[in-house]
């Protein structure tokens, strides 16, 4: 039993840096988290300029080969452990347990500690970069053996992986935790709303994938340093061994960054639409579909390595099943916009431009997955259009989509709709500048991760560099609309927008630091 | 009002729509400005053109049609207009028929992939035989019945890559050894590396191939007609990556022979 001075003694909100240092309430984490997230955004998204700026011409004029590695490498490393995972880690502090009737996460002092693991461990990856030898630049796939070549940045490298991992699979235990145990009385299984029901996929996909990346990058460490020949042909190892192992992890990987971004669009569509989501139960099967495949599609990533005719059929054949369920969601998105009453704020806008571009992504997959054809796209840049339309129009504006929709929630602040717009619109069109003439790339025959390349390559590398400058530059956008609604603006009332459904609703903006000291009654 | 329709409706994808016009432009435009797979000169290659023009087509089809349907709804069910929101939030049959029927589309899609497979993997009955070695960063040819081998390295300047001279034609899609191969003949390549993992690529000739450590991969090709074509290796190996091309000649028969006897002459 809480008595009443109990209360009034945890509704003051702790000051200074021990707040966030020491902090174990689920909101100040999840602002860690998102804070994290965007400063990994904004330092990926540096390093992705120094790769579109010495793409902007033929020849070398910006770096050399070897730190263009690097820069394709560590990019990539840190939008997918630093920003994107972290981001969606974020959300599902701040929302789960308000969206489920819970006071806090299940586990609040792992949660701080899941969180303060990953400035150490990105700082650890930052930091390759300046060793002797450089950061890892074997793309962050880290294929022996030319990662085994690496220097001590490899090292750092592996340890980042490692640290990430647990941070990881600290923040899943405590989502299936808090998920599983702390639902208010009523909210049934398949009560909760479809972000909650995503992130304990997305929380189960963590546990499987992330021990198996920890496995192989293990390896590595031994095979670089201890006379292990896991992955060296020489000792009697095999480098295909690593692939396996890697995209056993990885596919899983690929919807742990997007399923999540599926909830939250689930949560704005309907709010907007003013009509209940289409197809929940169907919805909700078709996420716990989409995991399963992924444990058994992971070859498709590798199908130029060899593998026997048998092999290649099946994984062509199990990854074509994929489209089934992701057709699903999307014609229910859809079916949920059909007969509505639409209004277009900032959030709905994300919401939709993630379906329609995200629907871009999983066709051009479609087209990957045939094996035949694969084998003329895959290293190409056609890989790279294809997996930017997925995760950044996939996982990153649905996280857009989220911080509109939530922001006023966080800080009781309305944000300004007018810059909202100018992000998005400056946003979608540079990214679409950015990303689809390097389909035509792809096709044409541009190799991906080369520093430089043949001359009739050149006209949509301009197009790709301009568009990926402005792309770049508009993300500031989003911190100053973040920074004004933090500060001030126009109060926004608890439901915040037009009659929305979930508990997060019911309590004011911007959420007190504790809610649902009592568990609310779910009908 | 009509102005901020308008404005409503552009908000919606002007740019998403045009996007998909310029997917759906004919494949014979889009060679001539690079914008598709480069001309098959291959049975395998043109087996993978084919396949790939028909899922493209395909899954342009299915995009135009969702895209439509959310630009209807966008366009349509806006609250600014007055539309009243229903209150359904499932449809068996709907969601019957958005199932079955892209499981029909996989269906049509997998026969023809299945059958490409199967006729890609048959490297049997090959008339002769090329071990392809990737190295750091280069490639070497050893004709395996003809006791002929050879390196095979960039030969583009330094100065052309810095800038300092204009860069040529065939800027870093040039070698100094080109691997000549007779036309009509079926050539089992065999691969594999020194050192890390490469992958041979030429696009006109069909699709790479890992050259791995270790291992010996296979692929095979029989070129159609005789030119010159031109490729990379596809698989990150390092530093010099973006700098180790694949230059082929194909050439008829008589020539070839004549190329072999050089290449013994020289050794």
């Amino acid at each position: 039993m809480t008595t009443t001075v109990a209360d009034h003694h945890h509704d003051e909100v702790p000051k200074g840096i021990t707040r966030w240092l020491f902090t174990t309430n689920h909101k100040d984490i999840g602002t860690l988290y998102l804070w994290f997230s965007f400063t990994m955004f904004l330092i990926g998204g540096a390093m992705a300029l120094v790769i579109r700026a010495e793409l902007f011409q033929p020849g070398l004029q910006v770096v050399d080969p070897h730190f263009y590695n690097q820069m394709v490498t560590v990019h990539a490393l840190i939008m997918i452990f630093g920003a994107v995972m972290p981001g969606f880690v974020g959300f599902a502090n701040w929302m789960i347990p308000m969206m489920i009737g819970a006071p806090d996460m299940a586990l609040p002092r792992l949660n701080n500690w899941s969180f303060w693991l990953l400035p150490f461990a990105t700082s650890l990856l930052i930091l390759s970069l300046f060793v002797p030898g450089g950061g890892p630049a074997a793309g962050w796939t880290i294929y022996p053996p030319l990662s085994v070549q690496g220097g001590m940045g490899v090292d750092l490298t592996i340890f980042t992986i490692h640290i990430l991992g647990m941070s990881s699979i600290l923040g899943a235990i405590n989502i299936i935790a808090t998920i599983m145990n702390m639902r208010a009385p009523g909210m049934t299984l398949m009560k909760m709303p479809l972000f909650v029901w995503t992130w304990v996929i997305t929380a189960f996909l963590l546990i499987a994938a992330m021990p198996v990346l920890a496995g192989a990058v293990t390896m590595l460490l031994t095979d670089r340093h201890f006379g292990t020949a896991f992955f060296d042909p020489a000792g009697g190892g095999d480098p295909v061994m690593f692939q396996h192992i890697f995209w056993f992890f990885g596919h899983p990987e690929v919807y742990i960054l997007i399923l999540p971004a599926f909830g939250i669009i689930s949560q704005v569509i309907p709010t907007f639409a003013r009509k209940p989501l289409f197809g929940y139960t169907s919805m909700v099967f078709a996420a716990a579909a989409i995991a399963f495949l992924s444990f058994i599609v992971w070859a498709h990533h590798m199908y130029t390595v060899g593998m026997p005719l048998s092999g290649e059929l099946f994984f062509m054949y199990s990854t074509m099943l994929i489209a089934i369920p992701t057709g699903v969601k999307i014609f229910n998105w859809m079916a949920t916009m059909w007969r509505g009453s639409m209004s277009f704020e900032t959030p709905m806008l994300y919401a939709i431009a993630t379906v329609a571009l995200f629907t871009v992504g999983g066709l051009t997959g479609l087209m990957m997955a045939i094996t035949p054809a694969d084998f003329q796209y895959h290293d190409t840049y056609f890989i790279v259009a294809h997996f930017h339309y997925v995760i950044f129009c996939g996982s990153v504006l649905g996280m857009f989509a989220g911080v509109y929709y939530w922001l006023p929630k966080w800080t009781g602040h309305m944000y300004n709709e007018t810059l909202g717009k100018w992000h998005f619109w400056l946003t979608i069109i540079a990214f679409n500048v950015t990303f689809f003439p390097q389909h035509f790339l792809g096709f044409a025959g541009m190799p991906r991760r080369i520093p430089d390349y043949a001359l009739q390559f050149a006209e949509f590398n301009v197009v790709s560099s301009i568009g990926g400058f402005v792309l770049g530059y508009s993300q500031l956008i989003l911190l100053v609309v973040v920074i004004k609604a933090i500060r001030g603006g126009k109060k926004a009332s608890a439901e915040v927008w037009d009659n929305p459904e979930g508990l997060e609703w019911s309590v004011a903006s911007p959420a007190p630091y504790h809610t649902f000291a009592t568990a609310p009654e779910v009908r | 009002m009509i102005i901020n329709r308008l404005k409503h409706l552009l908000s919606a994808g002007t740019a998403l729509v045009s996007m998909l016009v310029l997917w759906a432009v004919p494949a014979s435009v889009q060679a001539e400005w690079g914008l598709n797979l480069q001309r098959p000169v291959t049975e395998i290659a043109r087996v993978q053109y084919d396949l790939h023009m028909l899922i493209m087509y395909i899954v342009t089809v299915i995009g135009i049609i969702v895209f439509a349907i959310m630009f209807y709804s966008i366009f349509k069910f806006r609250k600014s207009k007055g539309a009243q929101p229903a209150k359904f939030s499932h449809s068996t049959k709907a969601e019957v028929i958005w199932t079955v029927i892209p499981t029909l589309i996989l269906i049509v899609m997998a026969v023809p992939s299945t059958k490409a497979l199967l006729l890609m993997e048959d490297t049997t009955e090959s008339d002769m035989v090329v071990k392809v070695t990737g190295y750091q960063w280069g490639w070497h040819y050893d004709y395996m019945e003809e006791d002929v081998s050879f390196f095979s390295k960039l030969t583009t300047p330094q100065s052309q890559i810095t800038g300092t001279e204009t860069k040529g034609e065939n800027y870093l899609l040039e070698v100094d050894n080109h691997l000549v191969l007779p036309v009509g003949q079926k050539v089992r390549i065999l691969l594999t590396a020194r050192d890390v993992i490469h992958a041979w690529w030429v696009p006109q000739l069909g699709g790479k191939k890992d050259a791995i450590p270790g291992f010996i991969n296979e692929m095979w090709i029989r070129a159609d007609e005789t030119g010159t074509f031109r490729g990379q290796c596809a698989e990150l190996c390092g530093k010099d990556h973006g700098y180790m091309p694949i230059v082929v000649d194909v050439v008829d028969e008589s020539q070839y022979q004549a190329w072999l006897d050089g290449q013994r002459n020289k050794g």
